[in-house]
């Protein structure tokens, strides 16, 4: 890896590079601001940055040596072809273009300061702007090597190769002033520049537009000493009459303001050879003037065509230029566009190729700029925003030239947001429309739904799963709190949604206590005679609105009293207590049949469980009760219903606690339509979900439930009522907590007993049909081969 | 995908073609040149029906056993003539449509240029790139 060879262009930009970030001359340059800057400046991503780092060895000797540095240089050139980073290709790519890192407004500064260590670039400085760290005005040579700021890097960069070069060659230390000297090294673009101008454009238009090609043209090969000399020398007039004025544009830059601008175009010239320099803009403007006096209207394309066919360059090159920047195609050029075709014309004439695609800086802007016309005063004016690259807005805030480059900058930044416009011109925007679509409202969430993971929702979902038999499936379904459940349930009867809408501030209860509805409503209307108290549920009309609305956990409570209260109060009450959520019991449940109803919608377990908390905790417990007590009641009524509830449980169950506990939640919900039976079923529930155990887990255990329930929902049909009733007993027997855990126990033994034996019926059944299906298959085949051999005689 | 596109101008001279180039490509050549009569009959027939209003795309011109030619005219009678391999079931016709609008708004840029003198052949880079992306990528 060490045995990197450059290029001599390489090796001469390494090195200036290489002494711009060696600030303190120790031939070694550890990993300071300048260097990442540097780095970062390469407008690479901070993984590659990295990984550059590490590939040179800079992280291994914990500096960057020079050789580590000019290694790190060309792996960002390489970076920045987008050729992956590899050792080896550090000496076999050939033909690497040299690594560019933008160029802030800075580097106009830092490049003013190393070329003119007069005043104006002391006035400079602080007009740069962009530059973090304002520089020293009256910096001269020093400023060659002192960074004016982070940001500055990039001017640095610029500012090394001049250093050297205007230190060598002392001659051109005021270049400026001389332009018409001859830099000891000329970049061959600027030969052939040079022969270009000679070749006689008498054309002045091209003689300017050439000059400000040179510039940018200057700015690309970058190559060491004398580019500063070499900007000049080529600016070395041509043999054109419009020398005189483009010599004042040299001297003006000199002078002062428009320095800025040169730096400018020069350190602008390290990231992007198509921006055009406020001076070539102006030349551009003043041309689209003579065309069309109004900046903001367009050029027809007749006229362009006519114009820039005096440019002399041949049709096919020229429709291309036009493709490029006509952005809008519509015929016409805007001023924007007119700059960017201008640019392109004398890019082309100077020996630059035509890109493929337009460059960004080329960008018409879609807002129209007023400022573009206003060329930044000399004093102070900087930089000349065109690219969106350029980091100017942000940087310049402390810089009093900020004030007039804010013009600029708001340039850059409307171009910035045209730019973004731009992408999404007229095609794009189409496509995006199109993929704009709105979500499909089917899949739209409609809010979350929340499962209740208070467990005594699990155990009233639970009892309500027993009480309701294998009839309901759903009670799990909504504890799922699916967002689809929510629509689904905006499909429910209109009964239905009400009372899920009625769900005391819980949005997501409801949803649950809804879907849960509609499930035990349907069940219980396939029942049909398997409880007729279910079928109570699908009957009474849409409950009114809970008033407990306040609180979630009052639907609960009120359910817990519908239940409590109704044993007695008939069926229909109970039906509506069939699906509340299964909250913990509210303290006390003051309306009994309205929050029933309303309850309903909450989550089914809830609602059964509190009920049956009601039911059998009694009425002294309730009103004491905060919504965590109710779980202890749950557990005590679980506890005390275990062993009636176990058969039940046995019933519906299949595989584990938890199908038990979805179970008893199902068979719940569907039982609490059946009054007291619901509450049986609730508390069966309930105690199976203690027996189920660990309240912890409430919505997978309830979503197994769910599960469960489905499967056993044919067979749970039949034993919902059945289940009722032996819940109902238990029920009302015992409020022990303490029995809960032996009892859990119990009861998830004999689930799974219960769930086994399902499980022997269900395979033998299985096989069963399974033989069927064969001896139908083979029959069939027999039949059709039948057919086969009869078909022939049909013909006959 | 297509095979080849031909964009052939009012007086039927080709102001652009290109065929995929593994195969022989005068035999596309004389494919779309033959097109032009049936473009011709449609045209006609299509003109005479609906008067004034003329369907831009005209369809299926005609298959044989190798591909499908179709065909699209514009209002300036500037024919658009697209030969799909036959073996490409899946290109369906409104895919064809599809690109055949690509192709007209492409040539409508075209024209825009005003660099570009109508009757010239077409050299555009940007027709050029929508072409190729239409084009059976076959290496």
């Amino acid at each position: 890896m060490e045995s990197l060879t450059l290029s001599d262009v390489e090796q001469k930009y390494y090195s200036d590079l290489f002494i711009y970030c060696d600030t303190d001359n120790t031939k070694k340059v550890a990993s300071n601001g300048r260097v990442l800057d540097l780095f970062r400046a390469a407008q690479l991503p901070s993984e590659v940055v990295l990984q550059i780092t590490e590939l040179c060895g800079a992280t291994r000797l914990g500096h960057f040596g020079r050789s580590q540095f000019y290694i790190a240089l060309k792996l960002i050139a390489i970076a920045q072809s987008g050729l992956p980073l590899r050792v080896e290709s550090l000496n076999s790519v050939k033909d690497l273009p040299l690594p560019r890192f933008v160029v802030g407004k800075n580097e106009a500064e830092a490049r003013h300061a190393a070329l003119y260590q007069d005043a104006d670039s002391q006035g400079l400085y602080p007009a740069a702007g962009t530059a973090l760290i304002p520089r020293p005005p009256g910096r001269g040579h020093q400023n060659k090597k002192a960074p004016p700021s982070s940001t500055s890097l990039p001017a640095h960069e610029v500012i090394q190769p001049l250093a050297p070069s205007i230190e060598t060659q002392p001659e051109t230390t005021s270049p400026v002033i001389s332009p018409h000297q001859s830099p000891p090294t000329s970049p061959h673009s600027w030969r052939k520049h040079k022969r270009q101008h000679s070749g006689g454009n008498t054309d002045r238009q091209q003689v300017v537009a050439a000059s400000g090609a040179v510039w940018t043209q200057f700015r690309e090969p970058q190559t060491g000493p004398g580019t500063g000399d070499g900007m000049w020398s080529s600016h070395s007039p041509p043999p054109l009459p419009s020398q005189e004025s483009w010599e004042s544009t040299t001297i003006r830059t000199v002078a002062s303001a428009t320095t800025t601008n040169e730096i400018q175009r020069q350190s602008s010239s390290y990231d992007d050879p198509w921006k055009i320099t406020d001076e070539q803009r102006q030349y551009y403007i003043n041309q689209f003037k003579t065309i069309q006096p109004d900046l903001t209207g367009l050029i027809p394309g007749s006229a362009a065509k006519e114009f820039f066919t005096k440019s002399k360059l041949p049709i096919l090159e020229l429709s291309h230029i036009w493709e490029l920047s006509d952005f809008d195609k519509d015929g016409a050029l805007t001023l924007d566009e007119f700059c960017a075709a201008f640019h392109l014309v004398v890019a082309r004439k100077n020996g630059y190729d035509l890109p493929e695609k337009l460059p960004e800086s080329l960008m018409p802007k879609l807002i129209d700029l007023d400022d573009s016309a206003e060329v930044p005063e000399p004093a102070a004016e900087v930089v000349y925003s065109a690219s969106p690259v350029e980091v100017t807005p942000n940087k310049s805030p402390s810089m009093p030239s900020l004030n007039q480059a804010w013009p600029e900058m708001n340039q850059s930044n409307e171009q910035w947001e045209t730019f973004s416009e731009r992408s999404s011109s007229s095609q794009t925007l189409t496509q995006f429309d199109s993929n704009i679509a709105p979500a499909d409202p089917d899949t739209a969430i409609v809010h979350p739904v929340p499962i209740r993971m208070t467990p005594s929702k699990i155990h009233m979902q639970e009892m309500e799963l027993k009480r309701t038999g294998s009839d309901h499936n759903h009670p799990t379904s909504p504890l799922l709190a699916k967002p689809p459940e929510l629509s689904e349930e905006t499909k429910l009867p209109p009964t239905m949604k009400f009372v899920a809408a009625n769900t005391v501030g819980d949005g997501y209860s409801s949803s649950d206590s809804s879907n849960s509805d509609q499930e035990p409503v349907t069940r219980q209307r396939s029942q049909s005679g398997a409880s007729p108290e279910a079928l109570k549920v699908v009957a009474p009309p849409p409950p009114p609105p809970r008033p407990q609305q306040s609180h979630s956990r009052s639907s609960s409570l009120d359910m817990n009293r519908t239940f409590a209260a109704p044993s007695a109060p008939g069926q229909p009450q109970p039906s509506t207590i069939a699906f509340p959520p299964a909250v913990p019991p509210r303290p006390l449940p003051t309306q009994t049949s309205v929050p029933l109803t309303g309850h309903r919608v909450e989550s089914e377990g809830v609602p059964a469980g509190g009920t049956v908390l009601t039911a059998t905790t009694s009425p002294q417990q309730i009103p004491q009760q905060p919504n965590f007590a109710d779980f202890s009641q749950f557990q005590a009524f679980a506890a005390s219903e275990q062993p009636s509830s176990l058969p039940e449980i046995d019933k519906h169950s299949e595989a584990g606690q938890v199908e038990k506990i979805s179970e008893g939640a199902g068979p719940l919900r569907a039982v609490k339509s059946d009054g007291p039976a619901d509450e049986r079923t609730t508390a069966t529930v309930n105690s199976a979900k203690c027996s189920s155990g660990p309240l912890a887990p409430p919505p997978k255990p309830v979503r197994r439930r769910l599960k469960s329930e489905d499967e056993l929902r044919p067979e749970d049909e039949q034993l919902g009522p059945q289940k009722a009733g032996a819940i109902a007993a238990p029920l009302t027997a015992q409020p022990s907590i303490p029995r809960s855990i032996g009892k859990d126990k119990k009861a998830i033994q004999a689930s799974i007993r219960r769930n086994k034996e399902t499980n022997t019926v269900l395979a033998r059944l299985n096989s069963e049909l399974q033989q069927q299906l064969k001896d139908l298959l083979e029959e069939r085949i027999s039949l059709e081969v039948q057919l086969e051999q009869l078909r022939p005689f049909s013909h006959l | 995908m297509a095979v080849c596109i031909a964009v052939i101008a009012k007086e039927n001279y080709p102001l652009y073609i290109r065929s995929v180039p593994s195969q022989n490509e005068l035999k596309f050549h004389y494919t779309v040149h033959t097109s032009l009569d049936v473009v011709e009959e449609k045209v006609s027939a299509v003109g005479k029906s609906i008067g004034d209003q003329r369907e831009l795309y005209l369809g299926l011109l005609y298959p044989t056993e190798d591909y499908k030619v179709y065909g699209y005219v514009t209002n300036s009678k500037v024919k658009f003539v697209i030969v799909v391999d036959s073996s490409n079931t899946s290109l369906r016709d409104n895919e064809i449509r599809s690109m055949f609008r690509k192709l007209h708004n492409s040539f409508t840029d075209v024209m825009c240029n005003p660099f570009y003198n109508p009757g010239d052949p077409i050299q555009s880079k940007a027709f050029n790139g929508i072409v190729s992306g239409m084009m059976v990528q076959t290496g």
